[in-house]
C-alpha cells in the first residue's frame, strides 16, 4: 500500500504532518515525531513579537543591578542582554533538519514587514525546506475594514515569496467573510500551500476568580467540520496544496480529511494528548482503513467526497448545495 | 590607535596577548582583568603567537598561584590578575617562583588589606606585603602606563628571569576610563622576541631531559644557593630601563625606572609611586611656574630598588625630601618606600654626590582610595618648608590623635582652563554610570579630544548612589583625583540634591541639570532654603527635565540615562549641539542594536522627547522658601550615631578626625535603623480586613520592614490617626489586637511579601492582604505609626510559638534594613536566624555579600533587642570563616568550662540550690533559656557580694552559662570553593557549630563568577559557555560523616521546613549544616519572582529539600528525611525563567539543549539516590561515634 504523497512540491512518505507545537521544541522532540512515522514536521512557530519581548526582558534583567556597586558592576558575561534573536530557532531548524530524513518545515509568526522577510530568509538559509506563515492579527481595532485585513495577508505572503525560493504555506484563520475568496487570492499571490485552519488563543473568563484567562485548549474531532467543509470546497480549485489542521484525533479523522481533498493532514492535539507515538496509531489506522476499503494509494481516495469540480458552475446550484450540507445526515456531506 | 578604556582592560589586553595560561580567582578590583581574559578566550581570540590562552578559575588565589607555578614549570607563559588578600594568599608560591628564577608577570590592581576592617579600595598595602618575595615590582601611574608597562614587565621578566608584579592603583587606575594610545602587536613583538619565549620553555620540566627542581637544602648549601640569584636582580633595573627606552622610541612615551619632574635646582622634592605621582608631577609643574624650587620623583620600578637611578635623578640642590607611601606599617620607623629612599640616599648611590644628605621625611596618604589632590601635594611642600618638618606625616586626613596630619589648601585648582569638568549624581538603577561611560566613549572617539571618567559607588547594593566624574580636553588627561569646580553638574535624582556634595562640586556659574517631576516654573519653590541660597551664591544656571516621565513614555521604564545624556549634550556645549545629537543617536544604534530594534527605537524616541522637554529655569535674586534641610539622623539617636555615623551617611566621612573613629574596628550594632533611605517609590501596605495574620509576609521580607505585634486592645487609645490594627485571630486572647506594621521608609518595594501573601480579595485576585502602594502620600503618617508601634509591647519570647511561621512573626528581627539588593534571597534566612537565636548568637561571617550588607559602613543591620542583647558579629576573611567560627566555639566551650568549675567551687557562697539549677539546666526551649537567664542574673547579683579571685574570675565568664549559639554564615563561594577545606574540617570536628550556607550558586558579591555550586548548564562568568560540571552535593558530603546535622532548605518552597531545619540544626549538639537556596540578582530574574523560582527549583527536583538528623539514627530511625515531593515540573519549567540558563539558549542553542538534557537526567538520578536513602534502615548510615562514646 502506498501512502506517499506530495505537499507543496515536497515528497512525503505519508500525509500525516506534525504541526507546530511544543513537541518540536528540541531536536530530540523532532526525532521522536519522525520515529513515530509522521511524513513531515512543522517546527513550533517563531514569534517575532515574543522575540522582541524576550529581548527587552533580557536586556532589562541583564542590566538590573549593574553599575551600582563597586564590586559587581555587572553580573553576567558581556553577551548577556544581547538580543536572543532567532538563533535558538534557527539552530534547532538546522540541527533538526540534519537529524531526520523527513522534511522539516519552519513556521513563522511575524509582526513587522522586515521581520517577516528577514526571518523567512534566515530560515531558508538555516535549511528550511519550506516555510509556513502563521499569520495572526489579534482583534484589536473594531474599525479595521475587512479588505484591509485580507490585504495584509496577501502582502505578507507576497513579501515573503519575494524573499525566499523555498515553498511558502499560509496558515489561515476561518474568520473571513469569504474564506474561499481569500484562499483564491492567496493562491493567486503565489501560496504553495494553504493550511486550514489556525486556532486562536481567544481569551476566556474565569467567573470564579473574575479574571481573564487564556482560552486555548486542545482541539476535538468535532471541530474538524469547518476546515473539512472548506477543503472539500477548495479541492482542485487551487494551485496550492491543501493541508488540513484541527480535530485530528483518530485515524478516521485523517481519512475524512483526505476524502474531502486534503493533500496532507496535520495534527498537534492528539500528539500532545497521547504522546508522539500516537502518530503510529493514526498511520496504522489509516492503513487498516484503506485496506478495508480497498484503496491502494492516496490518489484513489483523495477528494473523493469533495465538492465536485469541473461541473458547469452555472448548472451547479452552489447555494443549494451548501444548504444541503446544513441538513445533517441528509446528504453525504452531513457529518461535517 | 586611540581607545577609551579603563586601567584593567589596558593591562589585560597586553597580558592576554603575551600569555598562554591565566590562572585566576575573582577579587575586587582586579576581577575585570580576569573576566576580560576569559571572555576573549571564550571568543577564541588569539595571543601574539596565534594561540588561544586558556583561562582557569581556581578555588582561591592560593590555588591560582599553585596552578600558575605548575604551568610555569611546565613551560607555559602564565599570568594572573589579583589584589589584596588574594595577593597575600599567593605569597608562598611567589617565594618559590622567584627562588626558581621563573619568568611571569602578576598584574595587580593594588588594594587595601583587611586590618581593622576590609576595604575594597586602592592603596599599596598589598603590594608592599610582597616586596620581600623576590618579585620585581613595577608601578604604573595611569591607564596609559598600565598598558605600556604591562608590556615592559612581560619583556623584562623574560629577559631577566626575575618574576614581575606589575601594579597600578585599585579603582583609581583600574577603573578609571581614559583615552589612551594602544600598543600594536608589532610593539609587543618588538619587545618580546620569540627566542625569549623559547628560552622560557626550555627551562621547563620534561621527562625528555629530566632534572629535579624544588629540592630540600640543608645548612651546608641553602645560604649560598640563596645568594646565587644576586646577579639576576642586579641587572634588572637596567634591563627595565632599556625596555622603557625602546618602547619610548617606538611610541614617543618616554619613561624611566625613576623619573624626575620639576625645577632643575629644586630644594624640596616629593617622592611618590603609583597614580599619586601624576598628581605630584602636575602640582610641581604648577608650583615651579609660580617660581617655587620644587620637584617630584616618580618611582616606577620599586623592586629591585633602583637606588643608583634614584640618587642620580635627584638634583644636587635638593635639601629636603618627603617620601609619600600609600600604605601603613604600624610600629615601623617609616613606611617601606620612605625607608628605601632613605637607605638609598644614605648609601648615596655611587658616592659621586658627596656626603651631604638631605633631610628625608616620610608620609602616608591615600589609604583605601582616599584622595590625593594637588592641594595636598602643595601642603607637603609647605611642610618641607617649615623649620622642623614632621619626620612622619599624614596628608588628607585630620589626625587629632597623634598629630601626624598636615594642613593643606583644599581649594587649590591647577587644572588647565581648557579641561571641561562635569559631575553627575544618580542611582545605580537609573543608568547614570552607563550613560556617562557611553558619553566618554563618544567624546573619546572625537579627533583631538581626550576623555576621562571615574565613578564612585556607595556602600549599599540597593538604592545605591553613584557619582560620575568626567573630564574632557584637548590634551591627555592625567588628573587622578575627583572633579571639583565642575562646570556641569547633573543631578539625576531630585532626592540627591540635598547632599552637600552635589552643589559642593559645582564651580561658580556652573550649569546644573536637575531631573525632577515638577514643571519648570514650580521647581524653584520646592527647593530647601540652603539649596536655593547655594545656587544663588554660585550663580548656577538651572535646567530641569522630567526624565522619569519621558523615559516611561518612551518605553524605557525607570532608566533615565538616555534622556539625561542627551540633555547633557544639548546644554553643556562640549560638542556642537547638532553634532552631539547625531553622535548620541549613532551610539544608541550601535550599543543597543544588538539588543533589538524596539530598544533602539525607544531610546531614539527618548532623545527626541527629551530635547523638546528640556527647560531652563531663571532663578530669582534671593531665596524664597523657608524650608530647612532635614537632620540626617533623628535628634534622639545615640551620640556616636549623631557625631560619626551621620557624617558618613551624608557624605562627610572624609571630614571625620582620627579621634572620632574606634581604634580597633569595633563599631556599635544597630545603626541601619537610623538611616531612613526611602529608596523605593512604592512600598508595602497592609490590608487588615483581608489579612489572616499568617506571618508569611514578614517571614520572607528580606529587609525586616514588616513587623507584627499583638497587644491589649486598650493600648490603641492614643494611637495616631490611621494606625492600623485588627482583632487578633487567636482563641483564648479576647480584647487583643494585632498590627502588621510596615516600615515604609525602609521598604525597598521588592514585592516578595505580596508574592508570599496567600489571600486575595474576593473577586480581585490581584489585591492581596499586603500590596504595594506609592510611598510619598503615606510616608509621613507611616513615620508616626512606626513610632507608635515601637511603644507597643514586644511579645514575650517564651510565649511565642517558635514552631510555626505564624509564630515567628512575633519574634523581633535582630537583623534589619540591610543594604542588600531589593528582594535579596539571602537576608530572609539571616533575619530568621536573628529572630530565633539572635539574643545568644555569635556570628562568624565569611567575606561576600553577607559580610558587605552585614558589615559595610556607614550603617549596619545587626542590631539588639530592648535588653541590649543581640547577635555579636564578626568577619575574619573569605577563606577562613569555618575555622574562625570554630574558634569562637572553642572559646565559648572553654569559658563555659571555666564558669562551671568556678561556680562549683563557689557552691557554698552562692548557694547550692542556685548552683545546681544552673549547672543542671537544660537549655533548649525558650522558656528554659529564659529561666537560665534569670538564674544567671541572680548569680551575678550574688557574686557582687562575694569577694575573692574565684568570684572575680567567674564574673568574667558568667555570660557563658547561658547556652551560646555559634553561627558560621557565608555564601557558596566560601563554602564550596575557597573555604571548602576549612568547612570540611570544621564539620568533621564534632563541635557544636551551626553553618548556614547562603547558596546563590555563584559568586554574587564580585559579580557573578562561577563557583562549584553553579549548576550544570548555567552560564556565569568563567562559564560563559555554560557550566559543564554538575554542582557539588555538599549535603551528601556532610552526611557521610554521620555526625553532622544537615538540611537543605528553600524558604520560597516550604517555609515551615526551613523553620524546622533551623531549629533542629541549632538544637543539635554537634556540627550542623543548613544549605539555603538563595535566589539572587545574578540568576537573571525579576527579583519579585524569587520565591516562585525557589518553588520551581524544588518542584522540578533541582533543589530537593532534605534533613539528615544523626539523633534519629541514634534512636534506630532513618535519619535521612526527604522533605519535598517527587519532581512534578520539568527542569526547564524552572530554568527557562532565568537568564543564567536562557542566555545559553540564545548563544549556543545546541549546547543548551545538550546540557539541559544532561541536567534533567542528573535531577532524576539524584532523586533516585535520595529516595533510596530515605528508605534505608538506620544502620546503613554512618554512626555518630562521637555520641556513642559520650
Amino acid at each position: 500500500m502506498n501512502l506517499a504523497t506530495t505537499y507543496m512540491g515536497l515528497a512525503l512518505r505519508n500525509p500525516l504532518v506534525a504541526s507546530a507545537s511544543p513537541l518540536s521544541r528540541t531536536v530530540d522532540g523532532v526525532h521522536r515525531l519522525a520515529d513515530a512515522g509522521v511524513g513531515a514536521v512543522v517546527l513550533y512557530s517563531l514569534f517575532e513579537e515574543e522575540l522582541a519581548a524576550e529581548a527587552e526582558r533580557q536586556s532589562w534583567i541583564a542590566d538590573a543591578g549593574s553599575e551600582s556597586f563597586a564590586e559587581s558592576l555587572s553580573y553576567f558575561p558581556s553577551a548577556a542582554g544581547e538580543e536572543p534573536g532567532p538563533r535558538r530557532y534557527l539552530s534547532l531548524l538546522e540541527r533538526a533538519s540534519a537529524a531526520v530524513d523527513i522534511p522539516v518545515i519552519a513556521s513563522l509568526n511575524g509582526v513587522s514587514p522586515g521581520g517577516w522577510t528577514g526571518y523567512a530568509r534566515a530560515m531558508q538559509e538555516a535549511g528550511a525546506v519550506a516555510i509556513e506563515l502563521n499569520i495572526y492579527y489579534p482583534p484589536s481595532d473594531p474599525r479595521v475594514p475587512g479588505r484591509q485585513v485580507e490585504q495584509r495577508h496577501v502582502d505578507v505572503l507576497e513579501r515573503v515569496k519575494s524573499a525566499v525560493t523555498v515553498p511558502v504555506a499560509v496558515k489561515l484563520n476561518p474568520y473571513f467573510s469569504s474564506t474561499g475568496e481569500m484562499a483564491l487570492r492567496l493562491d493567486e499571490a503565489g501560496a504553495d500551500a494553504l493550511v486550514l485552519f489556525n486556532r486562536f488563543a481567544h481569551l476566556d473568563i474565569d467567573p470564579e476568580t473574575l479574571t481573564v484567562a487564556p482560552g486555548l485548549g486542545l482541539s476535538r474531532s468535532a471541530e474538524a467540520r469547518l476546515p473539512r467543509t472548506w477543503i472539500a470546497l477548495l479541492h482542485r480549485r487551487l494551485r496550492a496544496s491543501l493541508a488540513a489542521s484541527t480535530g485530528v484525533e483518530g485515524p478516521e479523522d485523517v481519512a475524512k480529511y483526505l476524502l474531502a481533498g486534503a493533500d496532507v493532514v496535520m495534527t498537534t492535539s492528539s500528539l500532545l494528548r497521547h504522546g508522539p507515538a500516537h502518530a503510529m496509531v493514526l498511520l496504522d489506522g489509516l492503513h487498516a482503513w484503506m485496506q478495508r476499503r480497498g484503496f491502494a494509494d492516496l490518489g484513489e481516495l483523495r477528494g473523493k467526497l469533495a465538492v465536485p469540480y469541473g461541473v458547469d458552475e452555472a448548472t451547479h446550484e452552489r447555494a443549494g448545495y451548501v444548504a444541503a450540507m446544513q441538513t445533517a445526515n441528509s446528504t453525504m456531506y452531513g457529518p461535517w | 590607535m586611540r581607545a577609551t578604556l579603563d586601567g584593567n582592560e589596558a593591562a589585560a589586553t597586553v597580558a592576554y596577548r603575551l600569555n598562554e595560561v591565566c590562572c585566576i580567582f575573582p577579587i575586587t578590583p582586579s576581577s575585570p582583568m580576569a573576566e576580560l581574559a576569559d571572555e576573549w578566550s571564550s571568543r577564541r581570540r588569539t595571543n601574539l603567537w596565534g594561540n588561544i590562552p586558556s583561562v582557569v578559575e581556581m578555588q582561591s588565589e592560593g590555588g591560582a598561584a599553585g596552578a600558575l607555578h605548575g604551568a610555569l614549570q611546565g613551560g607555559a607563559l602564565t599570568t594572573t590578575f589579583t589584589a589584596s588578600q588574594g595577593l597575600l594568599l599567593m605569597i608562598p608560591n611567589m617565594y618559590k617562583i622567584a627562588g626558581e628564577l621563573t619568568s611571569t608577570v602578576f598584574h595587580v590592581a593594588a588594594r587595601s588589606l583587611a586590618a581593622q576592617a576590609l576595604s575594597i579600595f586602592g592603596d599599596h598595602s598589598d603590594v608592599m606585603a610582597v616586596r620581600q618575595t623576590g618579585f620585581a615590582l613595577l608601578a604604573s601611574s595611569s591607564v596609559q602606563e598600565a598598558h605600556d608597562l604591562a608590556l615592559v614587565a612581560q619583556a623584562a621578566t623574560l629577559e631577566t628571569r626575575v618574576p614581575f608584579l606589575h601594579f597600578f592603583d585599585g579603582f583609581r587606575t583600574s577603573h578609571e576610563i581614559s583615552t589612551i594610545e594602544l600598543l600594536g602587536d608589532d610593539d609587543l613583538t618588538a619587545l618580546v622576541p620569540e627566542e625569549l619565549v623559547h628560552a622560557h620553555r626550555s627551562r621547563a620540566l620534561s621527562p625528555e631531559h629530566p632534572f629535579v627542581r624544588g629540592t630540600s637544602q640543608n645548612p651546608d648549601v641553602y645560604f649560598q644557593a640563596r645568594e646565587t640569584v644576586n646577579p639576576f636582580y642586579a641587572r634588572t633595573p637596567s634591563v627595565v630601563q632599556e625596555l622603557m627606552s625602546r618602547l619610548g622610541e617606538r611610541t614617543g612615551r618616554h619613561r624611566h625606572v625613576v623619573d624626575y619632574t620639576g625645577h632643575p635646582e629644586a630644594e624640596r622634592v616629593v617622592v611618590v609611586m603609583g597614580s599619586g605621582s601624576a598628581t605630584a608631577r602636575a602640582t610641581v609643574e604648577h608650583l615651579v611656574a609660580r617660581g617655587e624650587r620644587v620637584g617630584a620623583l616618580t618611582v616606577r620600578l620599586y623592586r629591585p630598588f633602583p637606588a643608583g637611578a634614584l640618587v642620580d635623578a635627584l638634583p644636587r640642590s635638593v635639601a629636603r625630601i618627603a617620601v609619600l607611601d600609600r600604605t601603613k606599617e604600624p610600629g615601623s620607623i617609616g613606611e617601606p618606600l620612605f625607608l628605601d629612599v632613605l637607605a638609598a640616599i644614605a648609601g648615596n648611590g655611587d658616592g659621586s654626590r658627596g656626603s651631604a644628605i638631605p633631610l628625608v621625611i616620610g608620609g602616608r596618604y591615600g589609604l583605601s582610595s582616599k584622595e590625593l589632590t594637588p592641594g595636598m601635594i602643595a601642603g607637603v611642600f609647605d611642610e618641607l618648608s617649615r623649620d622642623t618638618p614632621r619626620r612622619q606625616l599624614t596628608v588628607g586626613i585630620d589626625d587629632d590623635v597623634s598629630g601626624t596630619s598636615i594642613a593643606y589648601d583644599p581649594s587649590l585648582d591647577i587644572e588647565p582652563a581648557g579641561t571641561f569638568k562635569a559631575a553627575f549624581f544618580g542611582l545605580g538603577s537609573d543608568g547614570t554610570v552607563g550613560a556617562n561611560k557611553n558619553t566618554i566613549k563618544i567624546l573619546g572617539a572625537e579627533a583631538g579630544l581626550y576623555a576621562q571618567g571615574y565613578f564612585v559607588y556607595d556602600s549599599k547594593k540597593s538604592g545605591s548612589q553613584t557619582v560620575s566624574h568626567l573630564r574632557f580636553g584637548a590634551e591627555p588627561i592625567d588628573a587622578p583625583y575627583l572633579v571639583e569646580q565642575a562646570r556641569f553638574v547633573g543631578c539625576h535624582q531630585l532626592g540627591l540634591l540635598e547632599r552637600p556634595e552635589v552643589l559642593g562640586r559645582a564651580a561658580h556659574g556652573a550649569t546644573l541639570l536637575l531631573n525632577c517631576p515638577y514643571p519648570a516654573e514650580d521647581v524653584w519653590g520646592t527647593l530647601a532654603r540652603p539649596i536655593q541660597e547655594q545656587m544663588l551664591e554660585k550663580a548656577i544656571q538651572l535646567y530641569v527635565i522630567d526624565a522619569a516621565r519621558i523615559a516611561r513614555e518612551a518605553g524605557l521604564g525607570g532608566r533615565v540615562n538616555t534622556v539625561l545624556q542627551i540633555c547633557f549634550f544639548a546644554i553643556s556645549g562640549v560638542l556642537a549641539r547638532d553634532d552631539a545629537i547625531a553622535r548620541v543617536r549613532e551610539s544608541i544604534e550601535k550599543s543597543y542594536g544588538r539588543r533589538g530594534s524596539r530598544i533602539v527605537e525607544a531610546n531614539l524616541r527618548a532623545v527626541d522627547r527629551a530635547l523638546e522637554a528640556l527647560a531652563r529655569v531663571e532663578l530669582p535674586t534671593k531665596a524664597t522658601t523657608t524650608r530647612e534641610l532635614a537632620p540626617v539622623v533623628p535628634e534622639d539617636a545615640p551620640e556616636f550615631v549623631r557625631r560619626v555615623t551621620a557624617a558618613m551617611m551624608s557624605g562627610r566621612g572624609d571630614e571625620l578626625p582620627v579621634s572620632a573613629l574606634p581604634a580597633d574596628g569595633t563599631w556599635p550594632s544597630g545603626t541601619a535603623a537610623y538611616e531612613k533611605r526611602n529608596i523605593s517609590e512604592i512600598v508595602a501596605a497592609w490590608d487588615p480586613d483581608l489579612c489572616i495574620q499568617c506571618g508569611n509576609c514578614s517571614f520572607v521580607c528580606p529587609h525586616g520592614v514588616i513587623r507584627s505585634s499583638y497587644y491589649e486592645t486598650s493600648r490603641l487609645q492614643g494611637a495616631p490617626r490611621g494606625f492600623q490594627s485588627a482583632p487578633l485571630r487567636e482563641r483564648g486572647l479576647p480584647q487583643t489586637s494585632y498590627t502588621l506594621q510596615i516600615y515604609a521608609e525602609d521598604c525597598t518595594g521588592c514585592a516578595l511579601c505580596v508574592e508570599a501573601c496567600p489571600v486575595s480579595a474576593p473577586g480581585e485576585p490581584d489585591r492581596k492582604a499586603i500590596n504595594l502602594t506609592d510611598r510619598e502620600p503615606i510616608v509621613s503618617a507611616a513615620r508616626e505609626h512606626v513610632a507608635f508601634f515601637e511603644t507597643l509591647p514586644v511579645a514575650e519570647r517564651s510565649r511565642v510559638d517558635f514552631g510555626t511561621v505564624r509564630g515567628t512573626q512575633f519574634l523581633e528581627p535582630l537583623f534589619e534594613f540591610s543594604g542588600a539588593c531589593a528582594g535579596c534571597g539571602e537576608t530572609p534566612y539571616i533575619k530568621l536566624l536573628s529572630q530565633l537565636f539572635g539574643d545568644r548568637a555569635v556570628v562568624a561571617n565569611a567575606t561576600g555579600c553577607s559580610s558587605i550588607y552585614g558589615g559595610n559602613l556607614p550603617t549596619t543591620p545587626w542590631t539588639t533587642n530592648a535588653d541590649g542583647r543581640g547577635p555579636a558579629w564578626s568577619n575574619s576573611l573569605f577563606e577562613d570563616n569555618a575555622e574562625f567560627g570554630l574558634g569562637l566555639r572553642l572559646a565559648a566551650d572553654g569559658q563555659e568550662g571555666i564558669a562551671r568549675r568556678r561556680l562549683a567551687e563557689l557552691r557554698d557562697e552562692v548557694g547550692s540550690e542556685l548552683v545546681d539549677a544552673i549547672l543542671g539546666a537544660r537549655q533548649l526551649t525558650e522558656s528554659e533559656l529564659q529561666a537560665q537567664r534569670d538564674r544567671v542574673a541572680e548569680l551575678v547579683r550574688r557574686l557582687a557580694g562575694i569577694d575573692g579571685p574565684v568570684a572575680t574570675d567567674l564574673a568574667s565568664v558568667v555570660d557563658h552559662l547561658v547556652r551560646r549559639s555559634v553561627w558560621i554564615v557565608g555564601g557558596d563561594g566560601w563554602a564550596y570553593d575557597i573555604g571548602a577545606g576549612g568547612l570540611d574540617h570544621v564539620l568533621a570536628s564534632g563541635r557544636d557549630v551551626n553553618v548556614l550556607v547562603l547558596d546563590t550558586e555563584v559568586y554574587s558579591n564580585t559579580g557573578g563568577q562561577m563557583s562549584k555550586a553553579t549548576p550544570l548548564g548555567a552560564v556565569a562568568k568563567f562559564a560563559a559557555a555554560g557550566k559543564t560540571v554538575e554542582k557539588k552535593d555538599l549535603a551528601l558530603q556532610a552526611i557521610a560523616y554521620g555526625s553532622v546535622y544537615v538540611a537543605r532548605v528553600a524558604m520560597g518552597a516550604d517555609p515551615q521546613q526551613t523553620l524546622r531545619a533551623f531549629r533542629e540544626a541549632e538544637a543539635y549538639d554537634g556540627p550542623s549544616l543548613v544549605i539555603a537556596y538563595s535566589h539572587c540578582i545574578a540568576h537573571g530574574i525579576d527579583m519579585r519572582d524569587g520565591l516562585d523560582q525557589q518553588y520551581r527549583a524544588v518542584a522540578s527536583g533541582c533543589w530537593p529539600l532534605l534533613r539528615y538528623d544523626p539523633m534519629l539514627r541514634a534512636t534506630g530511625a532513618n535519619p535521612f528525611l526527604l522533605d519535598s515531593p517527587r519532581p512534578r515540573l520539568a527542569l526547564t519549567d524552572y530554568t527557562r525563567r532565568e537568564l543564567r540558563y536562557s542566555m545559553l539558549e540564545s548563544s549556543d542553542p545546541a549546547e543548551a539543549e545538550r546540557l539541559g538534557a544532561l541536567a534533567q537526567a542528573a535531577v532524576a538520578q539524584r532523586w533516585d539516590t535520595y529516595e533510596e536513602m530515605a528508605t534505608r534502615p538506620a544502620r546503613r548510615f554512618a554512626a555518630d561515634a562521637r555520641k556513642e562514646h559520650r
